[in-house]
């Protein structure tokens, strides 16, 4: 059997930090918008399918469970949109000192469960919809 | 003196097998996705409880004779699905350690992301002959 070996420090032995959670999360969103696009895929299957596609399409669309799934799908987009504007500013240098990176981890965190939000309560109070 | 073949060294590839073409790409898409993303989610938000026809109508409905949203729903899912294969294959190349399991998890990621781009882009065309 193999001895155990000292290891170096990781995930479980850090204090968690705002930038440490933006990190994985990214990461995290970036796999589930991966799977987010084949509901996209799916939506427009449906819709070049016919009424019965559609319909069937909009009910699972409009039940709880995809209604979690749909704001789950909304929040990821805006996380990984956001966080993904903070990585293009790390490219061109900025945004590394620990007090930058800390506030823009947490507007980042904070705006993107804003703005998801705000995209369901539009929805819910019937405030979206213009486009038709 | 330098180990490297001097083939090698005129591609300027390293052990990696690849110079900085997939981090270049991977930023030159995210880019591209930021206004996509930004119109992608405006748009949906605007078909919310919208019915078969609405829907047909936002996407086929044409300004000077082009169809603009439907040209961009599917640049937005072909960059998008771009964008996709570029940052699995990171996160396989970080956790999966195993050659073989490595190269039948990048196959399924290119498969699907070949298979959505092919269904978007059939759907939208057959969208497209509804009017």
């Amino acid at each position: 059997m193999a001895r155990a070996r000292p290891l170096s420090p990781h995930l479980t032995h850090y204090r968690w930090y705002s930038t440490m959670a933006t990190s994985i999360v990214h990461r995290i969103t970036g796999v589930g918008l991966s799977l987010g696009t084949l509901l996209l895929a799916w939506w427009l299957v449906a819709v070049a399918s016919g009424p019965e596609a559609y319909q069937s399409f909009m009910a699972v669309a409009r039940n709880p469970l995809g209604q979690f799934v749909l704001f789950g799908y909304a929040w990821a987009l805006s996380f990984h949109l956001l966080n993904g504007i903070r990585h293009l500013a790390w490219d061109i240098g900025y945004g590394f000192t620990p007090a930058k990176a800390n506030r823009n981890s947490w507007i980042v965190i904070v705006l993107s469960v804003v703005l998801a939000a705000a995209a369901f309560a539009a929805a819910w109070t019937g405030h979206a919809g213009y486009n038709q | 003196m330098s180990l490297e073949t001097p083939l090698h060294r005129v591609q300027g590839l390293g052990a990696a097998h690849s110079g900085v073409k997939h981090f270049w790409r991977q930023r030159l898409t995210a880019l591209a996705l930021i206004p996509l993303t930004v119109w992608f989610a405006w748009a949906a938000l605007g078909l919310v409880g919208a019915s078969e026809a609405q829907t047909l109508y936002f996407i086929t409905q044409a300004a000077f004779g082009v169809p603009w949203n439907a040209i961009l729903l599917g640049t937005f899912v072909l960059i998008s699905v771009y964008h996709m294969v570029l940052g699995l294959q990171v996160v396989i190349d970080d956790y999966v350690h195993a050659e073989g399991g490595k190269l039948v998890l990048m196959l399924t990621v290119r498969a699907g992301a070949f298979i959505v781009a092919v269904v978007t882009l059939f759907a939208l065309i057959r969208i497209a002959g509804t009017v």
